[in-house]
């Protein structure tokens, strides 16, 4: 290959040298470019470019002041392209790379660009979550936990380190909590009232948000204390420690306490503390048979009820009317199939059932519900939130598609009258969950196919705005329960009035 | 009742850090609650040997209260120590003063201790250059060829109060800069920098090199000693400070710092010079150097770091350091023990001509410079030098710094970074915050050839290995008694 060497000199030019051997690596990594060197004329410069074989009389000549470009390339027209190039680079103004924000790598770091932090949201895998919430506890900062997989006997010493220095840890396995008006996680938009909730549940916490915003009254706080918090191991450490803060917080009025059902002896505890309260309080143990109540705290069964009764709607509670279109499934489909994203929210539904007396499968049976191990067909209910769906998986909150093959073939089962399933909206939830079912339901959908029941957690508030949601479910023909409860009702009452 | 403690969160606006899910942060950040998300990653990259050891080294836990209190009141001390140094340029002397133990055929170099055998191209090439300057041989080949037999001393640099660029190379007969740490008393010494090009630094030794070499030590190092000598040296600290807000890093760019020295120096050389002659010619040289102040920083470097060696339980590096094949550091705690690992290859930008092919892995004492929070550390204040990185733009100098902020454990108060809102330069550099963090201190560098006499075709920045650290990390874990 003959190869072309052409210069170019700029007379009193001056770029840093930086920057000019920016230029030079561009235009030498150029098609056809052999070598390429921009540098100030000074006689070391020159040296160095005549050495590299890219200096003719042109770029000799040059002065100390003066920039020269240098190309050796394959043939002329190559070499004039890539000073043209060159050129053009020397005289086009930098382009704005945009301020680059910098962000701190560790807890450590963060303290120091926050000194005012007081709340840590810690969602990293589980096995380093509690290291990171010790980092954050000991600076202060009250956490909440949205990682599981964390040791029980782990999450009972993180809590009693925490409360000893009058922090509070929520969580692990905490995805809903709104403090200060401010939805945290897995949380809705909400108007702020009298009532305080206090949830060992994140849907159940949202659901029961949700009504009283539906209801017209408003939340002070809610705060998660994490699945566990109630078992034996952990006695109930942030619960208590919730309920002496509402106790004192005179933004709240009213209290619920939202859990799965807890061991005696520390039902009985957060009852004692209860009970020494001034003020009214709802629980919601879900699932539990009824328990004898403090004077001022009065048991409910079901989120639907828990947030009727906070929003003080009495014993009359309401149910939707059930619409007629229930009567059109066809008489040999009978069973309830119910899909849920929502764990609290699928129990609540057995809750319904359980109550009518109709026999229920269930992946996560309330006490009186058969195991689906146990038992192979019938109304089934599922939480495909449960660790066992979404190991390896996002869960069905975030990503809706991973509850379609559940859908399609429940869609595609002759014995299916009724699909049941939730739509949780709010902050952390999918951007368009209504859109999307409605889309696999209008997709898979057969003729005279299963009934789609569904219901939307969430308020007008929220980024995906509830109503804006079920309008797309009702524009497919999904019908569109008030509650989740409802939901479950009219689902009932669809396999019944074929009997 | 009283008010429980939590109660207090709920009457306060929210102030959230946020570690794991970014989407959890972008919510909050949309609301306009106070955000802060970490970029968070598994600590020591999730190696379950390190992350348990580094949760017994009380970085990842508290609950050993002693050991916690021992590590960081040692670290505290240490940092102490840094900070509180006073670097005084004091003088330039014949190496054989500054360093009595140096004799005929003692080889001081860069780096961790090396043998011939393992030393590379550019190494062995100023090793044979600095024999002839020396008048150990009579010509390069010669020199190689006593070398290869063993006839001369090798001793690291560090071992010795002393530094050096690049290759290294400290004998008895070249003129040494002398800083003072008036805080302590101890002085350290580098040689003087020759300037840029085919220099014995980069490994290059021909005659032009060793001419320059003579004239350094025969009219040079006595013409600025005098000039140091009439007054009462050239205090340092500030003199950094001020360089720091003109845009020098003090490793890969000393421009400013080269010349407030040269201002400084000029009046002393004017009246002690012993003729114009000599006075131009010495202007001369320091002002065609930008880089004429990096081995005054680096002197600088050792005499404020070695008052921080040997304190019993501290994890702060007191030196890191290269010789082109490996790559060590020292831990205060640890004492004189190197920790090595191989060295890496820097990334850059090279002269024309010349590619990665050409280029030496990494070389040189001047990591001093980085244990003390100038160089790579200090890229926030030296824009121009972030072109470096290859593709970064100026702009993300910033981060480079933030990013050592990381693995330091404090900031210099009077080392500030204006464009920074005048955050101090990350100091004191702690081995448990680098494995744990993964991430290794940032080098600015220059690049030599590979083969000797060629000298430097590049500059770019360069990692520590990790290896080095975790290393490090085990013995010091061992000094305090946790294994």
């Amino acid at each position: 290959m003959r190869a072309v060497i052409v210069n170019e000199v700029r007379q009193g030019f001056y770029l840093d040298s930086v920057a000019l051997m920016r230029v030079s690596r561009t235009i030498a990594n150029l098609n056809g470019i052999d070598k390429a060197a921009l540098m100030m004329g000074t006689p070391a410069n020159r040296k160095i470019m005549k050495d590299a074989g890219l200096l003719d009389d042109v770029g000799a000549s040059a002065a100390g002041g003066d920039l020269v470009i240098g190309i050796r390339a394959k043939d002329l027209k190559t070499a004039e392209q890539a000073l043209l190039q060159s050129q053009a680079m020397l005289d086009q103004p930098a382009a704005d790379a945009g301020s680059v924000s910098w962000r701190p790598k560790t807890l450590r770091s963060a303290f120091k660009s926050a000194p005012d932090a007081n709340f840590a949201l810690i969602s990293v895998p589980g096995e380093f979550a509690v290291a990171e919430a010790r980092k954050a506890i000991s600076q202060g900062l009250h956490t909440m936990i949205f990682s599981d997989n964390i040791d029980l006997a782990e999450e009972a010493s993180l809590k009693q380190e925490a409360r000893e220095v009058g922090r509070l840890v929520m969580g692990p396995d905490c995805g809903t909590a709104i403090i200060n008006g401010v939805p945290l996680a897995f949380a809705n938009r909400v108007p702020r009232g009298g009532i305080g909730i206090i949830g060992a549940s994140g849907t159940g916490t949202q659901e029961v948000c949700c009504l009283i915003a539906q209801y017209g009254s408003g939340i002070s706080h809610a705060i998660g204390v994490g699945g566990r918090d109630l078992k034996s191991e952990v006695g109930g450490i942030s619960t208590l420690m919730a309920l002496d803060a509402m106790e004192s917080d005179t933004s709240t009025s009213h209290i619920v306490l939202i859990s799965k059902p807890p061991p005696a002896d520390v039902a009985a505890r957060v009852l004692d503390r209860i009970a020494k309260m001034d003020k009214p309080a709802t629980v919601c143990f879900i699932g539990a048979d009824e328990l004898p109540m403090p004077a001022n705290a009065k048991q409910v069964f079901s989120l639907k009820n828990a947030a009727q009764t906070a929003c003080g709607m009495g014993n009359e509670f309401m149910n939707a009317k059930v619409p007629e279109i229930i009567d059109t499934v066809p008489a040999r489909r009978k069973q309830i199939r119910g899909l849920f994203s929502g764990g609290t929210l699928c129990a609540e539904a057995q809750i319904i059932f359980r109550a009518a007396e109709e026999a229920v499968i269930s992946n996560t049976p309330i006490p009186g519900v058969l195991s689906l191990g146990v038992a192979k067909s019938g109304n089934t209910l599922l939480d495909l939130g449960d660790d066992k769906y979404t190991q390896g998986n996002p869960h069905p909150m975030i990503d809706p598609s991973v509850r379609d093959d559940a859908i399609i073939e429940a869609l595609k089962d002759d014995s299916v009258a009724v699909i049941l399933a939730d739509v949780v909206i709010g902050y952390g939830a999918h951007y368009d969950p209504a859109g999307h079912l409605a889309g696999t339901i209008t997709t898979h959908q057969p003729t005279y196919g299963p009934l789609v029941i569904t219901s939307v957690t969430g308020t007008d508030g929220d980024p995906q705005v509830r109503s804006v949601q079920m309008s797309k479910l009702e524009a497919v023909g999904i019908l569109v329960a008030p509650t989740n409860a409802d939901a479950a009702s009219w689902a009932l009452s669809a396999i019944r009035s074929k009997a | 009742m009283s008010e429980p403690e939590f109660k207090k969160l709920l009457d306060e606006p929210l102030s959230v850090i946020n570690a794991g899910l970014e989407r959890f942060a972008q919510d909050l950040d949309q609301q306009g609650v106070k955000v802060v998300h970490v970029d968070w990653a598994p600590p020591a990259g999730g190696d379950s040997e390190f992350v348990k050891l580094l949760s017994r080294l009380e970085t990842l836990s508290h609950g050993q209260e002693a050991l916690t209190k021992r590590i960081e009141d040692a670290n505290q001390k240490a940092l102490k120590r840094m900070l509180s140094g006073d670097p005084v340029l004091v003088d330039v002397i014949p190496a054989s003063e500054a360093i009595p133990e140096l004799k005929e055929h003692m080889i001081l170099h860069a780096g961790p201790p090396i043998g011939w055998n393992r030393m590379c191209g550019p190494m062995r090439g100023a090793v044979a250059g600095i024999a002839v300057f020396e008048g150990w041989a009579p010509d390069l080949k010669t020199a190689e060829g006593m070398a290869t037999e063993g006839a001369f001393d090798f001793q690291p640099n560090h071992q010795f109060d002393a530094v050096g660029p690049m290759t290294g190379m400290t004998t008895i007969s070249q003129p040494l800069l002398a800083v003072e740490n008036r805080r302590f008393g101890n002085r350290a010494f580098c040689a003087i920098n020759e300037g840029l090009g085919k220099v014995m630094r980069f490994g290059g030794n021909d005659d032009e090199v060793l001419n320059r070499l003579r004239w350094i030590r025969d009219v040079l190092g006595p013409t600025m000693g005098a000039a140091l000598r009439a007054g009462d040296g050239m205090p340092l600290k500030g003199l950094v400070a001020r360089g720091l807000s003109m845009g020098d890093e003090m490793h890969q760019r000393n421009i400013a710092c080269s010349g407030l020295a040269l201002r400084a120096m000029s009046p002393a050389l004017a009246a002690t010079a012993t003729d114009t002659t000599i006075l131009s010619d010495v202007l001369a040289f320091i002002a065609g150097n930008d880089q004429f102040f990096l081995n005054i920083a680096m002197a600088m470097g050792k005499a404020v770091m070695d008052p921080v060696r040997g304190i019993d339980a501290s994890s702060l590096v007191t030196a890191m350091s290269r010789n082109g094949t490996d790559f060590g550091i020292q831990v205060s705690g640890t004492g004189e023990t190197w920790f090595t690992a191989p060295v890496e290859m820097p990334e850059g930008l090279y002269f024309p001509g010349f590619t990665e092919a050409d280029a030496n892995p990494d070389m040189g004492d001047s990591t001093i410079v980085e244990t003390i929070g100038l160089g790579g550390f200090a890229m926030g204040a030296a824009p121009a030098v972030a072109g470096f990185v290859g593709a970064g733009a100026a702009s993300d100098a910033a981060s480079y710094t933030r990013n050592m902020g990381e693995i330091t454990l404090g900031e210099n108060p009077e080392w500030t970074i204006p464009a920074l809102d005048y955050l101090g330069v990350p100091t004191g550099i702690d081995i448990r915050l680098v494995v744990e963090t993964g991430l290794a201190p940032t080098i600015n560098t220059g690049i030599a050839h590979k083969d000797p006499g060629v000298g430097q075709v590049g500059a770019g920045v360069v990692r520590a290995p990790m290896a080095c650290f975790k290393q490090a990390l085990l013995a010091f874990a061992e000094s305090v008694g946790v294994s």
